[in-house]
């Protein structure tokens, strides 16, 4: 059975829909913070396997991969620093309770 | 000629104005005040030597040898280069006019200069606020006036001109923290920028229709043979000449636009040298410090519009309609001042009114003049007149300051009889008097005498007029002599100093200007200006030139017109007696309009609050504030209000955002495929 790109493809898409229908669904914002990793996962997915198929002879694909997922464990550490503090301002972490920062 | 001197001319008093105006409040007042003095001193020497050789040398380049005056210009370099034919210069014009002006100019500025000295601080010695300012405007004045009257082109003249208006107006407002004096200058800045308005207009429809800016080849237009043209590139002069004569300008309104160009000019003239109907800022700008009245609202800056009709005036013989103007507008100016000046207490407004009916006087001479009797004598003697007029109204001016300087008010109903207690002041005055008066030998009697013979040449409808004006002239002088000095015992208030004469800074020029004044008539100007250069009387430079050629039946005439003025005023005002009291009141209107100055301010208050600013700047203002500031204000509005109903799309709530963000994604997607499929 020849694996084909659409292998990678599919999973990668079903992993993005997951992410994005957990985002805007779950009030838990731990769990909010998941379903972002989620979607950079598969995104990071997509840029190995397009490079693997598409410029086989190059790495750039590989290195880009390799930014987003240390930028993402900085992203996540920051989040979690937010969330910690709302959690000691209000011991909730309720999306739906945090409205005050608007105009 | 060497361009050192005529240069240093210009320079020092531009200096001395940067020097006092810049660093002037960290010098002591005296330095101040010596240091512009001895500047104007300097500037005096220079400029005497440079008249005098001017006149006197010889030299091929200033008189050629059929004994006719050249004009020569010590510089003339290119300022501004617009195009090929629009050249702004800037340089030093020497010929009879203006080396006439390099006299009267220093002369009265370095008296006004010695004068404040002493008249710009109070009895106890202590100076003025400001005093230093004061010099630096007077010295910013004598600057933009020598560089007027040496100018070369009209535009530089017009360059000069705004300048000297500019320090007219803050020297008018020195004394900035009383509220007259501020809108007296605001009046005064504003009627006469209101004329320069003409005179701007003028130079450039002139300009454009000749092709070029210099005098030179402006004022070489008319006689074949002229001693002008000797500089002047003769392709240009032969242009404005042929121009002229061929009447190749167009015409509008029924005029030729060059009789047009001139009569525009003539405005600016008549803003500036206080011509009726533009008369109006004059009295008022006797709020200044009174040795800023004597110089420049009696001696030079007035006379600017006098001596712009003389520089031109080559041009303005060919347009005898605008020559026409000239002369009504002078007789009307002259004979309206003189009846003002009969009625004013103010001694410094009857020396105003009095001035503007001597600058009449210039004006009709100018404007009667006939080139083909004695020789344009009329031009002679309105130069004459400027040159006489200059040294003894800024005598009376400064005799003026001494008293107000002496009694603390303008008033001549707080002086009378001060003759025992001033006794410099009165011999000096009396001079003055005199002078204006026109009795023989003082220096009014010569160029008043030239003037009405000029006017008897023209017609006799202006002999008959301005001997009138003359008349008037000597009574209102010896009405206010008589009410100053004679009238009854001075009343010394309780409390108050004896009044006397003035420290030796302030009495040095009296006693020189009224010396200048005893002998000044006998300058024999007819040799000296004329209007194409001719000598009137070559070879006769004597001290009896002018009485030997004096037309003795108009001078025996004049004289008696003077004299029976002088005693008519003697009968009504030497004595305290009724007799004024009883002419008042027997013709009480014209007492009334005289002394209301024929309500010319409520005329010009009407027109410009009621109609002006009522009919046309009111509206103005409503469509400003209701329809321009409206529709700013309406923006605003709509945007304040519509940013106010879309701001709960900003709601905080983290995954709203996000589900538009996806439906905006999802439609910018489905757009894009719609399109590329």
């Amino acid at each position: 059975m020849d694996i084909t790109i659409i292998y990678y493809l599919v999973p990668s898409l079903v992993m993005f829909c997951c992410g994005v229908y957990g985002f805007v669904t779950r009030k838990n914002m731990i769990a909010m913070l998941i379903s972002l990793e989620l979607m950079l996962n598969s995104v990071d997915i997509n840029f190995v396997v397009f490079n693997r198929y598409l410029f086989p002879n190059q790495l750039e694909g590989m290195f880009f991969t390799l930014f987003a997922i240390a930028i993402a464990a900085a992203e996540t550490a920051v989040a979690i620093a937010i969330i910690i503090n709302l959690f000691r301002a209000s011991k909730n972490i309720d999306v739906t309770d945090v409205t005050k920062m608007k105009f | 000629m060497d361009i050192t001197l005529p240069l240093l001319i210009l320079a020092i008093p531009l200096f001395m104005f940067l020097l006092l105006g810049l660093v002037g409040m960290k010098m002591s007042h005296k330095l101040a005040g010596t240091l512009g003095t001895l500047g104007m001193g300097t500037v005096l020497v220079l400029s005497y030597t440079t008249a005098f050789t001017y006149f006197f040398s010889g030299a091929p380049e200033f008189i050629n040898a059929a004994g006719e005056r050249l004009q020569y210009m010590v510089f003339n370099t290119t300022w501004l280069q617009f195009t090929d034919t629009l050249v702004i210069k800037l340089g030093f014009l020497l010929d009879p006019i203006s080396a006439m002006m390099l006299v009267v100019i220093p002369t009265i500025s370095f008296m006004v200069h010695l004068y404040s000295l002493g008249y710009m601080r109070d009895h106890h010695g202590v100076y003025e606020h400001g005093f230093q300012r004061f010099y630096a405007f007077l010295s910013l004045f004598s600057f933009s006036m020598l560089g007027l009257v040496v100018a070369t082109n009209i535009f530089q003249m017009y360059i000069f001109w705004e300048l000297v208006g500019a320090s007219s107006y803050l020297l008018i407002g020195f004394y900035y923290k009383k509220p007259s004096a501020v809108s007296a200058s605001k009046k005064a800045f504003i009627v006469t920028r209101f004329a320069d308005l003409g005179f701007l207009i003028g130079i450039l429809v002139l300009s454009y229709y000749t092709g070029t800016f210099d005098f030179a080849a402006l004022t070489s237009v008319p006689v074949d043979g002229l001693a002008n043209v000797s500089q002047v590139s003769l392709g240009t002069a032969e242009s404005v000449r042929s121009i002229f004569e061929n009447s190749a300008a167009p015409m509008f309104m029924g005029a030729s636009v060059l009789t047009w160009a001139l009569v525009l000019i003539f405005m600016g003239g008549m803003g500036k040298s206080a011509m009726m109907p533009l008369h109006i800022w004059l009295p008022d700008a006797m709020e200044g410090p009174t040795p800023v009245s004597a110089l420049i609202h009696a001696a030079t800056m007035v006379v600017a519009g006098v001596y712009l009709v003389a520089r031109l005036f080559p041009l303005y013989i060919m347009e005898p309609s605008a020559m026409q103007i000239i002369v009504w507008v002078g007789a009307l100016t002259a004979l309206y001042a003189a009846m003002v000046a009969c009625t004013q207490i103010d001694i410094k407004r009857v020396l105003a009114f009095s001035t503007i009916s001597q600058i009449a006087f210039m004006m009709v001479s100018l404007g009667v003049t006939d080139i083909n009797f004695h020789h344009g004598i009329g031009y002679m003697a309105g130069m004459f007149h400027l040159f006489t007029h200059a040294m003894f109204k800024a005598l009376l001016f400064l005799c003026a300051g001494a008293l107000i300087h002496a009694i603390g008010s303008n008033d001549y109903t707080d002086m009378h009889g001060l003759r025992k207690y001033m006794p410099v002041t009165h011999i000096t005055f009396l001079i003055g008097c005199l002078a204006i008066a026109g009795i023989i030998p003082f220096a009014g009697f010569f160029s008043k005498d030239e003037i009405l013979t000029a006017c008897f040449g023209n017609s006799m409808l202006w002999y008959v007029w301005m001997s009138l004006v003359a008349g008037l002239t000597a009574f209102y002088m010896f009405r206010l002599y008589y009410l100053i000095f004679w009238w009854k015992e001075h009343k010394v208030h309780e409390g108050h100093h004896q009044p006397s004469d003035q420290p030796w800074t302030m009495t040095a020029p009296l006693v020189i200007l009224a010396a200048i004044s005893c002998v000044a008539g006998f300058v024999p100007f007819g040799n000296l200006v004329t209007w194409n250069g001719h000598q009137m009387f070559p070879g006769e430079n004597s001290f009896l030139t002018n009485l030997q050629h004096l037309d003795w039946a108009v001078a025996a005439i004049s004289l008696a017109v003077a004299i029976i003025a002088i005693l008519v005023a003697t009968v009504m005002y030497r004595k305290e007696n009724d007799l004024p009291a009883k002419f008042k009141n027997a013709l009480p209107a014209l007492w009334d309009w005289c002394y209301h100055r024929f309500y010319w301010d409520e005329l010009y208050q009407f027109i410009t609050h009621k109609i002006i600013f009522g009919c046309i700047s009111r509206p103005i203002a409503w469509f400003d504030r209701h329809i321009i500031d409206g529709a700013m204000d309406g923006l605003a509005y709509v945007t304040n209000k519509a940013s106010v109903a879309i701001k709960d799309f900003q709601s905080g709530k983290i995954q709203m955002y996000v589900w538009f963000y996806l439906a905006g994604a999802l439609l910018l997607g489905a757009i894009t495929a719609f399109c590329l499929l």
